[in-house]
């Protein structure tokens, strides 16, 4: 089932936390708008600072009202916020130690034919290598609400990133969710997928194509990626003929790299695949289009896992 | 406290900062000397902020953005009684949270400054926030000069003119030297007082090395109703110590064992004129 965008559901939640908890500050730069914020903006003016088009500024006044007792939402395009800024998010965030939830907004390639320029391939790598900064990426609706929710009182730095499509429904409304705990979608001994954000959707896709062929695959959202969830991670992997990770990032530094690391470490060997952005001058074309392109298609996906447990 | 005691501690802060120095083998010496006299007024005067109140928010607040000058900021918290001298010396030793910038692991220091640029957005965060909730407390943030030339500065500038934070209080350390030369040589920052007020913010030029002029600067705020209060603090790198004074060279020099004591001598004596004045 097709539902809202993540960014919609990221906006009405927190507009709802936001009606009932007047220390809940947005801090937008110039983004309300791209951020689905326009009604909050309306509804409760005293609850959100626009700094403008500076990002820089923003995550600093967002640390700023953290330290004077605010539960700071800071909101702009992840792309931007997360390279113009990243100094101030490495400092004034996570170095000072303020429970500030900075939150990317149109991550990934969700700005499709804006170009490079807007895209955001980059952000898990450098964000997982600040310390004490954790790192969430919802996948579907349920868990944009969850980690918006969770993330009004976390006692630490926070980063969320998203888009901006509508997602299919993965979870159930019943599932728990924790930050620091990725949810089992599928189970499945003959492949593993784990994947983060909305590539959640195009491995389910997938294995339900793979399904119809009989294959048994297990299927792990891995929301957060840092703290890791290194336990559900080695559960999932157990006895299994391959594992696939997939995300909307680079191929450096990010998810498959961070379980590749894991499986030397603890000397595992295994049919192993990173599905991501390669290090090339990338396509233009929408979202869909550049995942597509890049191996993010079911059916493509379907085509490399049967590859690689032949 | 009268502006003779000032005087007075003003002359021990330039020990503390130097002895720390010598004895840690790093820091930097010219700029926390040129901004000691502001810190000393700040705390002895203004801020109010003490072992007992500093975990409350509701209290004054103080961001240092130039972060580097932090000896003058340990010689003034120490005086404050927010650690003791002893822990102070432990200066640059392994694993000592006494570094050579500010981090919030030493009690009575706000956040944790060095990359330039920084403070003034996170005060303008914190007076956005005291305004939000109608709190009378004032945030204060020292500025170097040298660092006025990184954009986030202005940024910051525009926020706290958009929210008409009228209690801000930005001092610049105007000592006109940065660690390559002139500021005006390096990056000419004149006319400054004009930038400032066309940003839509009220600004003073004080003698900043002059306890004096300090005190009755301050007690001027808020200087204008709805505007940012600045205050061009023109002070002396390395002021205090006439071989210091204005070189370029001991932005962050470590006094040799003669310097060090040629630089306590002199303050010895300012100490003995100003007792017999």
């Amino acid at each position: 089932m097709i539902e809202k965008a993540n960014l919609e559901i990221f906006a009405e939640t927190l507009l709802s936390l936001a009606k009932k908890d007047k220390d809940i500050i947005v801090v937008t730069s110039d983004s309300r708008g791209s951020g689905k914020l326009t009604n909050f903006g309306k509804e409760l003016p005293d609850q959100i600072i626009e700094v403008g088009i500076a990002e820089q500024n923003l995550v600093g006044i967002c640390a700023g009202l953290s330290a004077v007792g605010k539960k700071v939402f800071g909101v702009s395009p992840s792309s931007f916020l997360t390279a113009r800024a990243l100094e101030q998010i490495k400092n004034d965030i996570a170095y000072s130690n303020h429970p500030v939830t900075l939150v990317g907004i149109s991550s990934g390639v969700s700005y499709g034919q804006l170009g490079s320029t807007h895209h955001s391939i980059h952000d898990i790598a450098v964000l997982r290598a600040i310390n004490n900064l954790n790192i969430v990426i919802p996948c579907d609706n349920f868990e944009t609400q969850k980690v918006i929710q969770s993330a009004v009182n976390y006692s630490k730095p926070l980063f969320i990133r998203f888009g901006k499509k509508p997602m299919l429904k993965i979870h159930s409304d019943n599932k728990s969710f924790k930050i620091g705990k990725g949810i089992r979608v599928k189970e499945g001994k003959d492949l593993v997928f784990i994947a983060t954000g909305e590539t959640v959707q195009r491995a389910y896709q997938a294995i339900e194509i793979l399904e119809k062929d009989n294959f048994k695959c297990t299927l792990i959202s891995m929301h957060t990626i840092k703290p890791f969830d290194e336990y559900l991670f080695l559960q999932s992997i157990k006895n299994t003929r391959g594992i696939i990770t997939l995300e909307e990032h680079s191929e450096s530094g990010g998810l498959g790299e961070k379980c590749a690391s894991i499986l030397v470490q603890k000397k595992i060997t295994t049919n192993f695949k990173i599905i991501g952005f390669p290090d090339e001058y990338m396509v233009n074309g929408s979202q869909s289009d550049v995942l597509d392109h890049y191996d993010m298609s079911p059916k493509r996906l379907v085509e490399i896992a049967k590859e690689l447990i032949s | 406290m009268n502006i003779k005691d000032l005087q007075l501690k003003s002359i021990e802060y330039r020990k503390t900062i130097l002895e720390i120095i010598y004895n840690s083998g790093a820091g930097h010496t010219a700029g926390s000397l040129s901004c000691i006299d502001i810190l000393n007024v700040l705390y002895n005067n203004i801020l109010d902020i003490n072992p007992s109140n500093f975990n409350s928010i509701d209290r004054n607040h103080y961001i240092q953005s130039k972060g580097h000058s932090v000896e003058a900021l340990y010689a003034v918290l120490c005086d404050k009684g927010f650690f003791t001298r002893k822990e102070l010396n432990t200066l640059n030793n392994f694993n000592s949270h006494f570094i050579g910038h500010p981090t919030r692991k030493i009690q009575g220091i706000e956040h944790n400054t060095g990359a330039l640029g920084h403070g003034l957005s996170v005060a303008v965060g914190m007076a956005i926030g005291l305004k939000l909730d109608k709190k009378p407390y004032k945030i204060f943030t020292l500025l170097g000069d040298g660092e006025l030339s990184e954009g986030s500065i202005w940024e910051g500038l525009m926020s706290a003119s958009k929210y008409k934070l009228d209690n801000l209080i930005i001092i610049i350390d105007r000592n006109r030297l940065q660690i390559t030369g002139k500021t005006e040589d390096v990056n000419p920052l004149e006319p400054l007082r004009e930038k400032f007020l066309s940003f839509g913010h009220a600004v003073h030029e004080v003698n900043g090395n002059s306890i004096k002029d300090l005190q009755s600067i301050f007690k001027k705020i808020p200087f204008e109703d709805q505007k940012t209060n600045i205050i061009i603090a023109n002070t002396i790198k390395g002021n205090g110590i006439s071989f210091i004074e204005n070189k370029v060279i001991w932005h962050h020099k470590v006094p040799t064992k003669s310097e060090f004591q040629d630089a306590l001598k002199e303050l010895d004596k300012q100490t003995l004129s100003l007792k017999n004045d």
